[in-house]
This record gives C-alpha cells, sequence and structure tokens, in this order.
C-alpha cells in the first residue's frame, strides 16, 4: 500500500514488436468485412509504425493523431451514416487499435493495445463461428496473451512467452468448459437488433420472378439439416414447404397478407413423419417442414397456406422439431372466396392464356375435368422440346408466353410460374410453392444436408373433392431433377456448384466428413442455447436446471479447480540430489538405532560417531561414506557406482538389539 | 484512527521483527486486481454483453477462456512470490544524508524460476528483480538515511505482477537488521584543532604524513591522495600507502573545546568531519566525548570505534 504510484514504464523494443505483430494478427480477418479505405488506412499506420520502430524515430505529434482520430470517425460516420451497431462498432475499433499504436509509448498503452485486440477477436465471430475460425482465433489468443506476458517482464525471449502463454490458457480451459456448459445461458438480443446485424444471409425470399431461384441453385452452402427418426422418407417425396405465393403481376409471384391457420387437423390419414431440422440462419420468419407440416414446433405457427412460421425472424442456426404427413392433401373445403382469389391473373401473355382456354374447352367446362387440363399441360411440357437448363435466356415483357412458345429453356421457377398461370387461366385455383425438394444424405452422421443448390419451386392446383394436390411441372421435363438431384438433371457443362457435380466423388467424400464434423460443432458449440443447455444439464443428472442451480454448481466447480491450481500453486517441488536421497535411506536405517544424521554432521563424522557406538559397523560404514563422498563431491558420477552405494546402504545388517 | 491500525496489523500480521529466515508463506500474501485487471474484467464484461446481444456462441467460449485466464493469471501471480524464503544480510554503515543499502538474501526453493519480483521499503526506491530457479539471489534495498543512530529497515514489500499485470501479490517481511548511520560530515568545517591537541603531539609539521612505511588494502574511508596509484597501474589491486614513525602527529576531538553555541547535532558533525580528515591525513587520534573518552590510536578500527560513538551519541 506503501508503494508510490510511479508512472507506466517505457516500452521495450520487443515488446513493441510484440504488440505489433498482435495488431497484424487481428486485423487480417478484418480485410475481408471493414471497409476497404478503412483497411488501408489501418495498413498504412501499422507500416508508419513499423518504420518508427526500425528507424528509432518518434512517434507522431499529439495534435496530429487527435486529427487522425476525428477524421477517421467522420470517415466511419460517413460510409455507415451511424455509430451505433455492428459494422461502424468494428470499423470504429480497428481505427483505435491502428491508431494507438501510433501512440504507444508505455506499458499502459501496450495494455490497452492488448485489450482492443481481444475485443477485436470477439467481432470475427459476427462473420463466422466455423471450427476454422475458431482454430485461428485461438492461435491468435495465444501470441495475445504472450504479448501481455512480455509486457510484466521484458527479459523474456520468445519461446518462454509463448510458452507460459499456451500453458496458462490450457490451464484457464477447465474453467471455460465449466462456465459454457453451466453459464446461464440468456437467448439474445438484449436491446433492438441494428438492422445491419444480419446483412449478408442468403436463402429463398417470399417473391419468385425467373432468375431467382436458378440464382440461389448455384450455391454449395447448407441451407438447414435434418435428422429423421428412422428411415429418411423416398427423395420424390422431400418435398421442403418453403413460402406460398398466390399474387402474380405478370413477372413475380408474391406471398401476400400471412394467416395463423386456425386448426389443423389431427386426424388425417397417411403416416407421421418425426424428425429435427437444424436450420441455418436466413433472417426470414419461415421454417421448413416436409409436406404437410402437422404439428408445428414451440414459438411457430402453421399459416393458412400450410407454411411454418417462426414469430421471430431466424438469426441464429435454429434446431426445431417437426412432424409432418407426407400423404395428406388438405383443405377439400377450402371457402369459395379464398379459391376465387387463387384465379386472378394480370391481363398480359395472352398466348398462354389462350392455349389454356382451348384446353378447356377441349376437355370440357366441367369441374371433373381440370385433372384431364392438367395433363394436358404435363404433356405439353413433356412432349414439346422443353429444355431443363440452369442458364435459360432472358425473357421480356409477356415472360411466359416467351418461355412456351419461343425459348422453351427454363429452370424449375420457369415451369412452376408458367404452370400456374396457365391452370389460373383454364379456371383452376393454382399456386406456386417454394422450398427445397431432395437433399443428400451424409453416410457419416446420417443426416440428411439440403443445400441452397436444392431450392426448387412448383405448383399446387385445387381438385374438388381432394383439395390442394401438388403438381411438379419441372418433374414432367426433367424427372431426374427429382430422383437424382439437381446434378444429374442438367445438361452437362452447366455451372454447377463445384462439389454438387458427380465426377468428384472423392472430394464429396472429404466433404461430407468435414460436413459431418462441423455439423456435431454446430449442434454442440454453436447451437448451445438456453434449450439446449437444460436438455444437457438434466442429461447429466442435474434435476431442476435453473439460473439459480446453474449458478451453484458453477461456482463449486470453479472453486474446486481454483482449489486444484492454489494446490499446484504451492507445490514446492525440491529436487533432491539422488546421490542425496540414497545416502538419506542409511540415516532412515540407522535411525532404528536411535543413531539419525544430525542436520549438521557431515558424513565423515556421522559414521565416526556411529561407529563409536556400534564398532561392529565401522568397517562397511567407512566404505559407505567413502563411496559417498566420492560420488557427491568427487569426481565419480553416473547410475552404477549410485546403484552401488544403494546396495551397500541395503546390505547393511543391523542387530537392533545386542 | 488506532482502530485502523491495529486492523491493519492484523490483517497483514505485523508484529516486529522477525528472525530469519523468513518465509513468505501463503497468508502472508495478498493479491488484488490492478488498475489494468479491472480494465480487464470490465472489457470482459463488454464483451458478454454483446455475445448475449448476438447470441455469439464461441464468443461465449472465448469470453469464458479469457476469464478463466484472468483467474489463472491470479495464481500464477500468488505462486510467483509465495514461499520465498528471506534472510537478511549485511547493511554498511552510511553517513546522515547518504543512502542506506539493506541487504537480503531471497532464497527460491522451486525447480522454476521467479520473475520480476520488486522489493521496497517504506520510503524507499523499489528494487525489481529475477529469482534464478533453485537458488539465492541478493537484493540490496536503499532507503534514504536521514538521522544518525542505528536504523532500522521497517517493513519491506515484496510485490509483483508476473505474468500478466492483471494481478499484483504482495508481502511485507520485516527483517531483524539495523544500519548504523553516522552524523553527516560538517561541509565547511574549521581547520582541524591541531593547535589544541596539547603538548603530547610535539611537532605539527605533518610529517607522519610524509614518512612512508608500507602498503595495506585500501578501506573506503581511506584518502585518494594515499592510494598507491602506481601499484594500480602495474595490476595491482588498489592499495593504501601507510605512514608511521615517531614523528606522526596526535589530534585530541575533544567535544569540550568546540565553541559553546554549538549544538549536540551541529558539534556531532563538526566531529566526524575533523575524525575523517584526522584518518585521512594518517593522524593518530583520540575522541573526548560527554561520558565517553577514546584514547589516542589509529588504523581503520580506531576510525570505526570513533565513527560509532559519534553515531550512538547520547542514545
Amino acid at each position: 500500500m506503501a508503494a508510490k504510484r510511479s508512472a507506466s514504464p517505457v516500452l521495450a523494443r520487443a515488446q513493441e514488436l510484440w504488440l505489433l505483430a498482435c495488431a497484424v494478427l487481428t486485423l487480417v480477418p478484418d480485410v475481408e468485412h471493414a471497409p476497404a479505405w478503412l483497411i488501408a488506412a489501418a495498413a498504412v499506420a501499422l507500416a508508419w509504425r513499423a518504420a518508427i520502430w526500425w528507424r528509432r524515430t518518434e512517434l507522431p505529434p499529439r495534435w496530429l493523431l487527435s486529427f487522425l482520430v476525428a477524421a477517421g470517425s467522420v470517415g466511419v460516420f460517413l460510409t455507415y451514416r451511424q455509430f451505433f451497431g455492428k459494422d461502424p462498432g468494428i470499423a470504429l475499433l480497428i481505427l483505435f487499435l491502428a491508431l494507438k499504436l501510433l501512440e504507444m509509448r508505455r506499458v499502459r498503452d501496450g495494455l490497452a493495445v492488448i485489450f482492443l485486440c481481444y475485443f477485436l477477436l470477439l467481432t470475427h465471430f459476427l462473420n463466422e463461428q466455423g471450427l476454422d475460425v475458431a482454430g485461428l482465433t485461438l492461435a491468435a489468443l495465444i501470441v495475445i496473451t504472450a504479448a501481455l506476458a512480455s509486457l510484466a517482464h521484458a527479459g523474456q525471449s520468445v519461446a518462454a512467452c509463448l510458452r507460459l502463454s499456451a500453458t496458462m490458457l490450457a490451464q484457464a480451459a477447465p474453467f471455460m468448459l465449466v462456465l459454457f456448459l453451466l453459464f446461464p445461458r440468456v437467448q439474445g438480443p438484449l436491446w433492438g437488433m441494428p438492422a445491419d446485424a444480419y446483412s449478408g444471409m442468403s436463402g429463398l425470399s417470399d417473391t419468385m420472378s425467373p432468375g431467382s431461384i436458378s440464382n440461389l441453385s448455384l450455391s454449395g452452402e447448407i441451407a438447414f439439416r435434418a435428422r429423421f427418426e428412422g428411415e429418411i422418407p423416398p427423395k420424390q417425396l422431400l418435398y421442403w414447404r418453403g413460402p406460398v405465393l398466390r399474387q402474380f403481376d405478370g413477372r413475380t409471384w408474391r406471398a401476400g397478407a400471412q394467416q395463423e391457420k386456425v386448426s389443423l387437423p389431427d386426424t388425417a390419414p397417411g403416416e407421421t413423419v418425426r424428425y429435427a431440422v437444424t436450420l441455418e440462419p436466413h433472417n426470414k420468419h419461415w421454417l421448413f417442414a416436409l409436406e404437410m407440416p402437422a404439428v408445428p414446433p414451440p414459438g411457430a405457427i402453421v399459416s393458412r397456406e400450410y407454411q411454418v412460421l417462426s414469430k421471430t425472424p431466424v438469426r441464429s442456426r435454429l434446431r426445431y422439431e417437426m412432424q409432418s404427413r407426407p400423404g395428406f392433401v388438405p383443405d377439400a373445403d377450402e371457402s369459395d372466396a379464398t379459391l376465387r382469389t387463387h384465379l386472378n391473373l394480370p391481363a398480359n401473355n395472352p398466348r398462354t392464356r389462350a392455349l389454356a382456354e382451348q384446353w378447356r374447352r377441349e376437355t370440357g367446362q366441367a369441374a371433373g375435368q381440370n385433372e384431364a387440363v392438367i395433363r394436358r399441360m404435363l404433356d405439353h411440357f413433356r412432349q414439346e422440346s422443353f429444355f431443363y437448363t440452369l442458364t435459360p435466356p432472358l425473357l421480356g415483357e409477356n415472360g411466359i408466353d416467351q418461355f412456351l412458345f419461343e425459348t422453351r429453356r427454363g429452370f424449375c421457377e420457369h415451369y412452376a410460374s408458367a404452370f400456374v398461370f396457365a391452370m389460373r387461366a383454364a379456371g383452376i385455383p393454382a399456386r406456386v410453392v417454394t422450398g427445397y425438394q431432395g437433399g443428400e444424405r451424409n453416410p457419416v452422421d446420417g443426416y440428411l444436408i439440403v443445400r441452397q443448390s436444392d431450392a426448387h419451386a412448383w405448383a399446387e392446383a385445387w381438385l374438388e373433392g381432394r383439395g390442394w394436390v401438388r403438381v411438379d411441372p419441372t418433374a414432367a421435363v426433367a424427372p431426374n431433377r427429382i430422383e437424382a438431384g439437381l446434378a444429374s438433371a442438367v445438361p452437362a457443362g452447366e455451372p454447377l456448384p463445384f462439389l454438387v457435380r458427380a465426377d468428384l466423388s472423392w472430394l464429396r467424400q472429404i466433404r461430407f466428413r468435414w460436413e459431418a464434423v462441423t455439423n456435431t460443432w454446430n449442434q454442440w458449440v454453436l447451437g448451445y442455447d438456453p434449450q439446449r443447455q437444460r436438455e444437457v444439464l438434466s442429461r447429466l443428472g442435474m434435476r431442476e436446471p435453473d439460473w439459480k442451480a446453474m449458478t451453484a454448481v458453477m461456482a463449486a466447480l470453479c472453486g474446486f479447480l481454483l482449489l486444484g491450481l492454489t494446490a499446484w500453486a504451492l507445490h514446492k517441488r525440491v529436487r533432491l540430489d539422488p546421490t542425496l536421497r540414497t545416502w538419506n535411506r542409511l540415516s532412515r536405517k540407522l535411525a532404528r538405532l536411535g543413531l539419525a544424521r544430525k542436520d549438521w554432521e557431515g558424513p565423515a563424522d556421522y559414521v565416526q560417531r556411529v561407529a563409536l557406538a556400534r564398532p561392529e559397523l565401522a568397517q562397511p560404514l567407512s566404505a559407505i561414506a567413502a563411496l559417498y563422498i566420492d560420488l557427491r563431491y568427487g569426481k565419480l558420477g553416473g547410475k552404477k557406482p549410485r546403484q552401488k552405494l544403494r546396495g551397500l546402504i541395503a546390505d547393511l545388517k543391523i542387530a537392533s538389539e545386542r | 484512527m488506532l482502530a485502523v491500525a491495529s486492523f491493519k496489523r492484523w490483517l497483514f500480521r505485523l508484529y516486529g521483527p522477525e528472525a530469519a529466515p523468513i518465509i513468505l508463506t501463503q497468508r502472508r500474501v495478498y493479491v488484488l486486481p490492478t488498475g489494468a485487471g479491472l480494465t480487464y474484467a470490465a472489457a470482459l464484461g463488454l464483451m458478454l454483453i454483446g455475445a448475449i446481444n448476438y447470441n455469439l456462441s464461441l464468443g461465449y467460449a472465448l469470453i469464458f477462456l479469457l476469464a478463466g485466464l484472468g483467474l489463472v493469471a491470479l495464481l500464477h501471480t500468488f505462486r510467483n512470490l509465495v514461499q520465498i524464503e528471506i534472510s537478511p544480510g549485511r547493511a554498511e554503515p552510511v553517513f546522515a544524508g547518504d543512502m542506506a543499502h539493506f541487504g537480503l538474501q531471497l532464497l527460491n526453493r522451486r525447480k522454476q524460476g521467479r520473475f520480476a519480483v520488486s522489493l521496497n521499503l517504506a520510503g524507499g526506491k523499489a528494487v525489481s528483480t529475477d529469482l534464478a530457479a533453485d537458488a539465492a539471489t541478493a537484493v540490496n534495498l536503499p532507503l534514504p538515511a536521514a538521522r544518525r543512530g542505528w536504523l532500522r529497515p521497517g517493513r519491506a514489500t515484496l510485490q509483483t505482477r508476473y505474468p500478466l499485470c492483471l494481478v499484483r501479490a504482495w508481502g511485507y517481511v520485516e527483517p531483524d537488521m539495523r544500519c548504523l548511520v553516522y552524523p553527516r560530515p560538517e561541509a565547511s568545517p574549521p581547520p582541524l584543532p591541531l593547535s589544541a591537541s596539547g603538548e603530547a603531539g610535539g611537532a605539527r609539521s605533518g610529517k607522519g604524513t610524509e614518512d612512508f612505511s608500507g602498503l595495506r588494502t585500501h578501506q573506503p574511508a581511506d584518502s585518494p591522495r594515499h592510494v598507491a596509484w602506481k601499484a594500480v597501474a602495474r595490476g595491482q589491486p588498489l592499495l593504501t600507502k601507510q605512514f608511521t614513525g615517531a614523528s606522526t602527529a596526535q589530534v585530541w576531538l575533544d567535544w569540550n573545546d568546540l565553541p559553546p553555541d554549538l549544538d549536540i547535532e551541529a558539534r556531532l558533525s563538526r566531529l566526524t568531519r575533523w575524525l575523517l580528515d584526522a584518518h585521512a591525513q594518517g593522524l593518530s587520534y583520540g575522541l573526548c566525548l560527554p561520558g565517553k573518552t577514546i584514547p589516542l590510536d589509529q588504523g581503520t578500527r580506531q576510525f570505526q570505534d570513533c565513527l560509532e560513538a559519534l553515531a550512538l551519541h547520547g542514545s
């Protein structure tokens, strides 16, 4: 307490180098995400600081730094139009770190740099939280902590700092494990999310225009994973229902207003499939379920179009359990008013309209003939020369006319859109359904993986007495798409996502393995939310895992760990010379005669005293003492003489009573 | 105020000088976070809020690892200090106004080294040192010697922030040692009172400093004028030329002969200065203080006896 508060010591050159290395290591992952001007400015600042270090020149004056801080802040504001939120926050942190290096004189400044680095490590997780990122972060953490260690003690070697840092982090790992498992999790967000929080998530949208799904199909990203109880249903049943689109303006299909289904039929025919879906975040409300959803997960509803909707947008990886009835055809009793809205059409595409009306006339106006009209349409797709392709030609004003009568090349959205348009024109209520079709079973962990490249659009037509029947016009053109997946359906040479291609099977094997590992990581580390936590803790035997119990167990376990570390800290490892240890055996042996060695006695004196008390031991004892003295103080060394000494002591025969 | 002092004494186990060796047991080592440590904790709190808000599961992992690191740092810092054995060493006498140095032996019985251990005495500058594995390290703790007499080092503080600057561990020891502080020699005194030395001296030509009789090893108090510089130039150690013989001048340094208007400390100060001069000139001298008289003699022994008598006068 009496210690005077003195100024923080000036940084040594090695310490400055450590801090520079930390800053570089921390800023490298930001290159991809931060604005280019900021990265360039940070690079210049780092290079400047490195030059100052190299040439041992003065740091820039304070007024210049103040100016740079102000200018950089203005730049951040101009880029984002605000200071609050994820991206401007990260940008400001990068700015402060780069400029702090330029006014880094004392150890206290070094500490500030270190803390900024730790903070920036956290912000990298906003972009990605994969296993690779975790590994890189751990490596950076070791270096930054080593730099922190170098601040406490200037003279340490690089290797010593790194070793110390790795040791300390290894000792901290058990605390991390306990806290990770038991720290009562709170479901975020704590406050309103800035609008930019989830920019850059891909997935389906609630509109569909030509090209929107084929673009998505070029991505090999995972949309969701599903794990079935029992067998995975056959591929032609794997229709994952997403947004249902009812309104058409001639080019784009839209979903329209959503209403909650009043009641789901609980006695529907057909078997029930149970499965759990782990959905990647897409920042939209919908969840994907096999057609037709029977029981929604908690916190979700089923809309009137049988779409499963979460109450909040899916902004982090979400795991939910679902039940579906694949054979169920819903809403045979749909009201006339609703059906009429499914006949609305804009006044364009006259040729398609004329074709549909012609089919109608030919098959007859009766509602029972609706199926015949649908067959005419599908036969049309099958018999005329239509092509299924990822790169269809661009379409103009009357897109459906152009597609049906001129280009005849399209992806699933073209077929679904043309089909629904024609059906409506023929007086059959119809709608477009988007979602995913199929999926790939990962042989490593048995999960079904559904990628963005599995995105699909199909149609539903309402038939009297049956309800909304699924019709997939794509299946008429490219049956392989449904049975075997995208890769076998599109003509060879089209730009498929790299790893979806059939000819790279060994690469796919590796990918399956990697994705199984990633899935485990996602399920158990990244998906460890309040619900998972309760699950895990009750499986571990905690009866009532509420926050009080968790905190208590957490504190107890941390206490145990601290006790263990304290024992380690207090453990004295006094290294006894092995020769001395052997020599001490003699004293222990003679202690039985009351002739233990006194602390101050040298070997010669000791042996002399014992020999006086027990003359019969004089001979062997002098040999022992001579050998010991040679071993410990002389040139003699090694294992063999030591063993000899041990043997001599062991052979010493002492009779406790004469 | 008294309660606070006694609480502090109880908390920090301050019971006056202790017998050597003093082992800094775990009950005597205290740990608290430093300012940097508190900043670290605050940063972790902020990071935790961010991780909760953005549902960053890996963020939780990072924060918990860093929190664990903080706890581990606590133990490492504690470990860096605990079980050091402290034994008092030497404390060379100094003159008042100079810096006294208290030597301490720090014994590290562990297989690993200890680093950046800083020691200071209350009112003295801190000394930082590393302790090698399984070895003893000597440190000299400075303390300004203000007044003559026995100087006790009082409480020594050992502290360390190693390895991460986040935690400060410290402990107090009070080694049983003291340092003799001589009176401060007067800066510009009157010349040596050779004339007042009575009839015993006879000649006061200063011949005693001229008759070379031999060499002896150099003592710190010897005048540089008597160092055998030629011998040094030949590569020999520092030697002092000695001058003996019947012609050695004698001087009595007498308290009672000083002007009556001088106070005690000023008298002691002047006598000290004269004593230094007399010793440097190789004179034979005696000291006469109220209640104590040291007969005429010369040499190191006599010099130290006289200085000690001056230092401890009245105590």
